[in-house]
């Protein structure tokens, strides 16, 4: 029993350092955006590699998850004679749960792991202790504009995930299950509001600094040659959906 | 120039600096030998504050770097040049990149400026023309030497080379040997270096330290090291199978 107790604490303990060590590193990171010098150049390519290389993954998970919404929605809502209401299903869906969260893990599992796994080999080879005595901070460096691409790049993606999500639904609804195409276009802006549209893009805001930091944090301290740099690869790709899992729900229950 | 105080370092319960007192003149050329794993490296660490220690003092030209605000200790490191033993170089950037990073970083000089320093560096560590290859298109000697240039770039006071002739065939082993007398000789620079290929250290050393157990057992000129009485030192430089080291011999 005492041993259990003990692996418990342990357990818990260790869990409390990585939480402090991950918010220590995203509080520095914040630190890095405003602090001179602005790494603007390192910045955009780093929107490039988490936006615009996982722009196509994105727009294909919105589009059919948008379409598989419609057909599922449709077969149910025909029971009751509600079918006209799959386009406002598809909508308030896409925009406020299914866009963001989405999104969400697919960058986590795209760019966030790819994120790991270069800090984690920079760590290895020793390129992080590299810019350290180059008088160069890694962390403004490295984590800060990652952050920032995190920031700015979900957000768009999700707004693009929700179209073609809307999109997908559309077709399907239209053109395979006989929808009228007028009917099914103003229902889905009847009761689409601008806060549905906020509250998506704002959970996927946080879901982009989480993906990064996550990502950063567990390629920054990675130890232990290729192994290492596996595990932290798999490790940020699990926490990260984790985090993004609980922040949703909890976001949802408090603000919207 | 350099000293080390009462350099103590554990990692997970293991002890591995135990005490380590270490003096580097200005303009000197220090090397430290030791066996594989016997915390060369970590001590290293300590100097450019890669690695902080458990107890003990790190002096760069009197000042404590433990003391150092982040400003002053990003002024202390642009004094500093490091070779990493796998050279560490930046694979996401090319070879020109890669040496005029610090520039880049640290200096306003105009980007034709910089990419006339990079010649200049690549062509002194006789590597001309390969500013636009990619690290990964370079055999290990290169990737060393081009290391070299990046760490000479800014022109620093000190240089500190992690095992530079590691792994390398015995004439480019003695291609960056003879880089090391170059920087110190032309452009004074002070060095530490860590080393197990004794070849290399009696060459390019000023004078000489092993360090084992944790601690500097022994300093001296090329000379006295190669004239010592201790065993363990003995063992070490005649790399011999029996004696003290292999045996388990505690300080």
């Amino acid at each position: 029993m005492r041993k259990i107790l003990e692996k418990i604490g342990e357990q818990f303990s260790h869990l409390l350092a990585e939480a402090g060590r991950l918010s220590i590193l995203f509080g520095q990171a914040v630190v890095g955006i405003f602090s001179p010098p602005f790494r603007l150049e390192e910045s955009l390519l780093q929107m490039e590699e988490v936006g615009v290389h996982s722009l196509s993954v994105t727009l294909i998970t919105g589009a059919f998850t948008g379409m598989v919404l419609a057909l599922q929605t449709y077969i149910g809502f025909k029971r009751f004679n509600a079918e006209s209401l799959v386009g406002t299903v598809v909508a308030l869906s896409m925009t406020r749960e299914l866009g963001p969260v989405l999104t969400g893990l697919v960058v986590a599992a795209r760019a966030g792991s790819s994120i790991a796994a270069e800090l984690g080999t920079m760590r290895v080879t020793e390129q992080i202790d590299a810019l350290t005595t180059m008088a160069v901070n890694p962390i403004e460096y490295l984590v800060s504009p990652r952050l920032l691409a995190g920031l700015v790049m979900l957000p768009l993606l999700t707004a693009l995930a929700n179209i073609t999500g809307i999109t997908g639904g559309y077709l399907v609804s239209v053109y395979i299950l006989g929808a009228n195409s007028l009917v099914y276009v103003r229902r889905t802006f009847d009761y689409l509001t601008y806060q549905d549209i906020y509250s998506g893009i704002f959970k996927a805001a946080v879901f982009g600094v989480i993906i990064t930091v996550v990502g950063c944090y567990k390629g920054f301290y990675a130890e232990g040659g290729a192994h290492g740099v596996g595990r932290a690869t798999t490790g940020a790709v699990v926490m990260s959906y984790m985090l993004i899992i609980i922040s949703n729900y909890i976001m949802t229950a408090l603000f919207f | 120039m350099i000293q080390l105080i009462d350099i103590h370092k554990s990692f997970r319960n293991k002890q591995v600096l135990k005490g380590v007192n270490l003096e580097i003149k200005r303009g000197e050329s220090m090397v430290v030998i030791g066996g594989s794993g016997c915390g060369k490296s970590v001590l290293m660490k300590h100097i450019m504050g890669l690695i902080w220690p458990d107890q003990g003092r790190v002096l760069i030209e009197g000042r404590d770097i433990a003391s150092c605000s982040r400003w002053e200790l990003k002024e202390i490191r642009k004094k500093f040049g490091m070779l990493f033993q796998g050279a560490a170089l930046f694979d996401s950037m090319t070879v020109g990149q890669n040496v005029g990073f610090g520039l880049k970083e640290h200096t306003s000089l105009s980007k034709e400026e910089i990419r006339k320093r990079v010649q200049e560096k690549l062509q002194m560590v006789g590597l001309p023309g390969i500013e636009d290859l990619r690290p990964d298109e370079l055999s290990g000697g290169m990737k060393k030497r081009v290391g070299l240039a990046r760490a000479i770039a800014m022109e620093p006071e000190i240089l500190l080379y992690d095992e530079p002739t590691t792994g390398l065939d015995p004439i480019m082993a003695d291609v960056i040997n003879e880089l090391i007398i170059r920087m110190k000789e032309v452009y004074k620079v002070t060095s530490l270096t860590i080393t197990h290929d004794m070849k290399s250290a009696y060459k390019i050393a000023d004078r000489i330290g092993m360090l084992y157990d944790g601690r500097i057992i022994e300093v001296g000129t090329p000379e006295e090291i190669q004239n010592t009485q201790n065993p363990i030192v003995r063992q070490f430089i005649t790399g011999s199978a029996k004696g003290p080291i292999t045996e388990g011999a505690c300080l």
